[in-house]
Formats: C-alpha cells, structure tokens, sequence
C-alpha cells in the first residue's frame, strides 16, 4: 500500500529528472555564449545520442533492479523511461536532419542508405517508435501475449544503438564500450542462470564422484 | 614591416585590398588586447598569400586553441588544452636525415632567428568535415629542407611527432601507433603553401596546436598536418603514416581534401565552419581545400579517387 502511494508520489520528480539533460542544454543553447563549445551542433548531436542510450540502458535495468529487491516499484517506472528514450531518440534524429544536414534530403538519403552506422542507428530508431506507439494499455491489451513478445525488440534495440556507438568512433572505443558492458550484463542478468544453475546442480554430483574418483 | 612577395606567386593572388581592411581590423583588434601585440612576439610579417573569402573570418582564437585533435594528450577535442602543458617545448631540436648531402640536428631557437617568420592566413579542413581559418605564423618548409640537401633519391619526406608517454599523457594507452607519423612527396613538402607552424595569432604556438614546431598543409586534411615534430628523414620510398596505416580505407596516404571522395563514413561535400553557431548552414567544401589553383598541378594525371 505504502509502496504504492510512494511510486505515484515519486512519478512526476522521475518524470523531471528525466527532462534535466534537456533543459539544461536549452539553457546554455539559448543562453548564447560558448556554453555548447566551439561546435555546438556536434555537441547536440552527442548528447542527444548519449541520452537516448543512457535512458534506454536506464529502462532495461530496471526489471534486474526489481528481481534484486524483490519489489515491483522499478517496473512501473519502466514505461515512462522507454518512452523518454524514445524522446530523446527523436531529438537526436531532429538534431541531425535539420541542424547537422539542414534538411539536405539527397545527402540525407545518401546516409541513411550507405553508412552502417547511421542505418543501424535508424532500424534501432524505427524499433523505437513501434514499441513507443504500442506502448499504451489499449495496445497490450490488444497484443496479448505478442505484446511482450514484440516489447522483446529493446533488447536488439540495444544492441544497435552500441554497434551504432561503436561504428561512429574513430580511433578511441573506450567510451562505447563501457555502455556494451554495461548493455551485456543488463541482457546476461535476464539469462534463465537458476534454471541452468538446478539442472546442473542435477547433474553434478554424477559428474563431481566421476571426476573425484578419476583424480584419486 | 617588411613584406616579401615570393617570385611564384602570380600577382592576381596577392591579397585584395578589402582583405587588407579587414586584416587591418584584425590588427586593430589585436592591439585591442585580442592577438596581445599583434604580430611583435614572433616578428612575423604578413604574408601575400592568398586567404580564405571575406565570409570566412577568421576562427576565434579560443576554438583554435580549444577544440582540438591531438591524441597524443587524450581523444576529447577538450583534452589537448587540459593536458597539454605537461609538454616541455625547451630545449627542442629536430632531427633531419636520410637521403640527403649534409645530415644533422637544428634547434627550434635557430629556426625561429634562421628563416623569416610569416603569417599565413589558412584554411584547416578536418577529414571530420569540420573547418577553421587560422593565422598561422611560420616559415616555407621547402626553405628547412633545402638546408639539408636532398639528393636526388630524396623522393619523399617523413615526419614524426615526439614519443614521450610522461609528457603527453595519451600516449600511454595504444590508441594509435606511437609514435605519430606523416609524410609528403617531396614536390608537396617543397611547395611554397606548405608551412612549418611556430606560431598563431601572432604568437608562440600554444602546446595544445603543436609547439613548437608543426607542419601546415592546407590543402590537405588536418591529420597530415602533423604536431611536435622531433625527426624529419628523406626517404626513397613513401613513408608509413599513422592514420593511413591503421584504416587504409579511410584514410588514404594523399589525404587532399576532396568533396568527390567521401569518407566511409562520411560526407565530405560539406563542412561547418568552426565559430559559425548552431543554426548556420553548412559550407562548401572545394576541391583541394580552396588551394586547387596552387597545387591542382602536383597530381596531374592522377586519378585522386585512387589516390585520395
Ligand atoms: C535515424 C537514426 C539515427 C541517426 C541518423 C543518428 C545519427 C548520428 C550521428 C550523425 C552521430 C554523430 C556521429 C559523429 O559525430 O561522427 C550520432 C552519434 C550518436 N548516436 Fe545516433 N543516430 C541515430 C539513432 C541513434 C539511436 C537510436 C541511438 C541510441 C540508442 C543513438 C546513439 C548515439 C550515440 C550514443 C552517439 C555518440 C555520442 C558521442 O559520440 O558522444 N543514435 N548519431
């Protein structure tokens, strides 16, 4: 009950968190200056990118983060930071179409047709939006099973938008590949290990008295 | 101050007077306190080459010393101004050898008093496909190399940047091949256009750009124009270049800015200028960097989508 009363309350600050990454880079934009550094666009464009992998990571460690306390307050924050994810996920593609290529459509066909990153970046994007505009009660209840199935999609979701991360450095892949670690645990701590861990634990006192008795 | 005109300049290229009003503003501006004493430290004189059109200003000297891609202090664009003043720029001597009548060493002391110091306005153009106008301070590289003598044998020039993990700091983790290497044909190293930088902005180069002493070739992309460098050789055959070796595909040897070749990843039809703000429009970029007319006639007969 107390639970309950506490994630309702604790929706809205969540909800404003979230928007923080934006309104503070509204704020040095509009404030005009050098906040945004020598090439502001670029900077736009990072941190859209940024954020919308951050929140995504942020949406799918919540599940985990519910089985560890054995609570199920994390899930019902889950909707509303996919769907900031996918929020900044469309600013992202705003920055690039219309302040990085001006709405240049030939070179913007160009890129999403000939660079892998970029089309990765897109299919993750497009997946995005199927999840974001299925994401109401209206549509699981319509779905039915096949809206968990379909809602699997995040984790491929996740997957490009490393592989996009990872295809767009130059030389240096630390940074990226801190979020494929971070993704590869999120994805390995849904891995069914206590079903693995009982069939084994099944199956191994034949293989310990084998190995035991083979070493003596 | 005392204005060359070098002889294979045609005199169409010397700057057009409103370039000299608004140099002259520059100038004003400096000695409003924005270069400090203009162009006094280095003993410069200004240059009659030819600078970028009167819509490209040039790039404010907090970006030009801000934003920069020099791995050797970390792969941030911020990192190079954090880290470089770890680099000790004194004593710094080069070494040149290889192909070449009369080998040795020359410090930075006696290039700065040995060849005329000039400011070069130029365009950089980064193969990231952004761009800056920078005023340069420098001397021909052409007028180094002649000291040295290349024999006939001499059919390229290679570079390399210091090797030194405690100064620069980036260079304990192998992001790329240390240490960092370039190289030019030797009819590119002996072009007039091609600079050795000692300076920007009127004064000494700051660490972060090179210091003390880096290559300027401005119809290239900003990775051949390699930073503190320690050893040149004349070589027969062309040189390893860092870049060039690590992603063949990428970047290629020649490395001349090319709007017709893209990069894998990117266009590289367009670039934004540096200081423009966020709502400007991209640039054009021009074949060559905007210096086809210098140096078009270095790759006759070159097919550049081969060689680029
Ligand atoms: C149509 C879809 C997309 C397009 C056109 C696009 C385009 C871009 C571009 C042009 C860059 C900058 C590349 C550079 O600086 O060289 C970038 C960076 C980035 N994008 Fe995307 N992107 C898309 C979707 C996504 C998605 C779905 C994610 C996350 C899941 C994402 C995450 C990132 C990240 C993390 C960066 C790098 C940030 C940094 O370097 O600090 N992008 N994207």
């Amino acid at each position: 009950m107390a639970g309950r009363d506490w994630v309702v309350w604790a929706k809205p600050g969540v909800f404003l968190l979230c928007l923080l990454p934006l309104a503070l880079t509204l704020a040095q934009g509009l404030g005009g200056g050098l906040a945004l550094g020598a090439n502001p666009v670029e900077t736009l464009l990072h941190r859209s990118g940024l954020w919308t992998l951050r929140m995504l990571l942020l949406t799918l460690a919540l599940t985990p983060l519910s089985r560890a306390l054995g609570r199920p307050w994390p899930i019902r924050l889950r909707r509303m930071l996919g769907l900031f994810a996918f929020f900044y996920g469309m600013l992202h593609l705003l920055v690039y179409l219309w302040l990085d290529r001006a709405l240049d459509w030939p070179v913007i066909v160009e890129d999403l047709t000939e660079r892998p990153y970029i089309i990765v970046g897109m299919v993750a994007l497009v997946l995005m939006s199927v999840l974001a505009l299925t994401s109401t009660r209206g549509w699981q209840r319509r779905l039915r099973r096949n809206w968990k199935r379909l809602h699997r999609a995040v984790y491929l979701i996740g997957v490009l938008g490393v592989l996009h991360f990872l295809w767009l450095v130059k030389a240096d892949l630390r940074e990226p590949l801190i979020y494929a670690v971070i993704l590869g645990v999120l994805l390995a701590l849904r891995l069914p290990w206590g079903r693995w861990r009982r069939a084994w634990v099944q199956s191994a006192p034949a293989v310990a008295r084998r190995s035991v008795s083979s070493s003596r | 101050m005392l204005i060359r005109k070098p002889a294979d300049i045609p005199s169409s290229e010397i700057t057009p007077p409103e370039v000299w009003r608004a140099r002259r503003t520059f100038i004003q501006g400096a000695a409003l306190g924005v270069g400090a004493a203009a162009l006094a430290p280095l003993g410069a004189v200004a240059s009659t080459y030819p600078r970028p059109g009167e819509d490209e200003p040039l790039t404010p000297r907090e970006f030009v010393t801000g934003y920069n891609n020099f791995y050797e202090f970390g792969t941030d664009k911020g990192d190079p101004a954090a880290h470089a003043h770890r680099l000790r720029t004194r004593p710094w001597s080069v070494v040149v050898d290889g192909e070449c009548a009369r080998p040795g060493e020359i410090s930075i002391e006696d290039m700065l008093s040995g060849f005329d110091q000039q400011e070069r306005i130029y365009r950089l153009r980064c193969v990231e496909a952004w761009a800056m106008v920078i005023p340069w301070v420098g001397f021909p590289l052409g007028e180094l190399l002649a000291r040295f003598e290349p024999t006939s044998r001499a059919r390229y020039v290679a570079f390399e940047t210091l090797f030194d993990p405690e100064q620069m700091p980036g260079q304990r983790r192998q992001v790329l091949d240390w240490p960092y290497r370039e190289g030019l044909r030797i009819d590119e190293a002996m072009h007039p256009l091609t600079l050795l930088a000692t300076g920007l902005y009127g004064e000494t180069l700051p660490n972060q750009n090179g210091a003390p002493l880096r290559l300027v070739v401005p119809w290239k992309y900003g990775f051949k124009s390699i930073k503190s460098i320690v050893r040149i050789r004349f070589t027969a055959e062309q040189p390893p270049a860092t870049w060039n070796r690590m992603q063949p595909d990428e970047y290629g040897f020649y490395a001349n800015v090319n709007p017709a070749v893209d990069h894998p990843r990117w266009s590289q039809k367009s670039h934004r200028m540096i200081g423009d703000g966020w709502l400007a429009k991209r640039r054009e970029t021009l074949p060559f960097n905007g210096y086809a007319e210098e140096v078009a006639g270095l790759y006759a007969g070159m097919d550049l989508r081969r060689f680029y």
